[in-house]
């Protein structure tokens, strides 16, 4: 699960009445053990704190999974987990 | 004879051998804003390369959609894929009715599995249309979600 408000664009801010501009990660990429093996593109449709599940066949204990993620409004993260 | 046999035999593995060194050099395609501001469903499903609907095949059998038949909040919509058909390269999702109907679109390699589980927005009752390219091919299954209260404009 990735923490990000994911905003549509269409949504009021309620005490400003103004529109919450739209917010959303574009593109996630998943590599195992440094190598890319999927990559993801969003919209604004999906889900805040976007949840992704996948399968790796080959990964064994102690590989090392990543994903980095870009949004629309250039702001950008990463995490690293070690498969136990 | 013999000769034109090994001839084919060098060129077929210097085909595939081609073709293996194409695929880390071809790279992932980069998101493209057009597919994802289209708002009528058929340009949707245009942007992604379909020229005709009509050539989409029908693969309910083999692609594995799941999906709730009543979303109370139309805000996440949990949805899971799996598709069967070999060579599934990528899997793109679309809800019909959504301001932008194409949500997301997968692209796998051999490393992993042709398989997704996320959670998406809906904006009212609508079909989800389940695309599959494989080995070049397009095909479709779909399925219709009844949303309670909407996902885009709420919370």
């Amino acid at each position: 699960m990735i923490f990000h408000p994911m905003e549509t664009g269409y949504r009021k801010n309620k005490h400003t009445a103004e529109m919450i501009p739209k917010h959303f990660i574009h593109t996630v990429k998943i590599s195992h053990n440094g190598k890319s093996i999927m990559q993801v593109h969003w919209s604004r449709s999906v889900s805040k704190n976007p949840y992704l599940n996948f399968r790796v066949p080959n990964a064994v204990s102690g590989d090392e999974l990543s994903i980095a993620w870009d949004d629309n409004m250039g702001e950008s993260g990463s995490g690293t987990a070690t498969i136990s | 004879m013999n000769l034109s046999k090994k001839r084919r035999a060098f060129l077929n593995s210097a085909l595939a051998l081609i073709s293996t060194l194409l695929i880390p050099v071809k790279g992932y395609a980069r998101w493209d804003e057009t597919a994802y501001n289209e708002v009528d469903i058929a340009d949707s499903i245009r942007s992604i390369g379909i020229r005709n609907p009509g050539e989409l095949r029908d693969a309910s059998k083999n692609i594995e959609l799941s999906l709730p038949e009543i979303a109370e909040n139309g805000a996440i919509v949990p949805i899971k894929i799996l598709s069967k058909i070999p060579k599934t390269e990528r899997i793109f999702v679309f809800a019909e009715k959504n301001p932008q109907p194409l949500v997301s679109d997968y692209i796998f390699t051999s490393d992993v599995e042709p398989f997704v589980a996320s959670r998406i927005k809906m904006g009212e009752t609508a079909f989800v249309h389940v695309i599959v390219l494989a080995d070049g091919i397009f095909y479709r299954t779909a399925r219709q979600v009844k949303v309670t209260i909407g996902g885009c404009g709420e919370e």
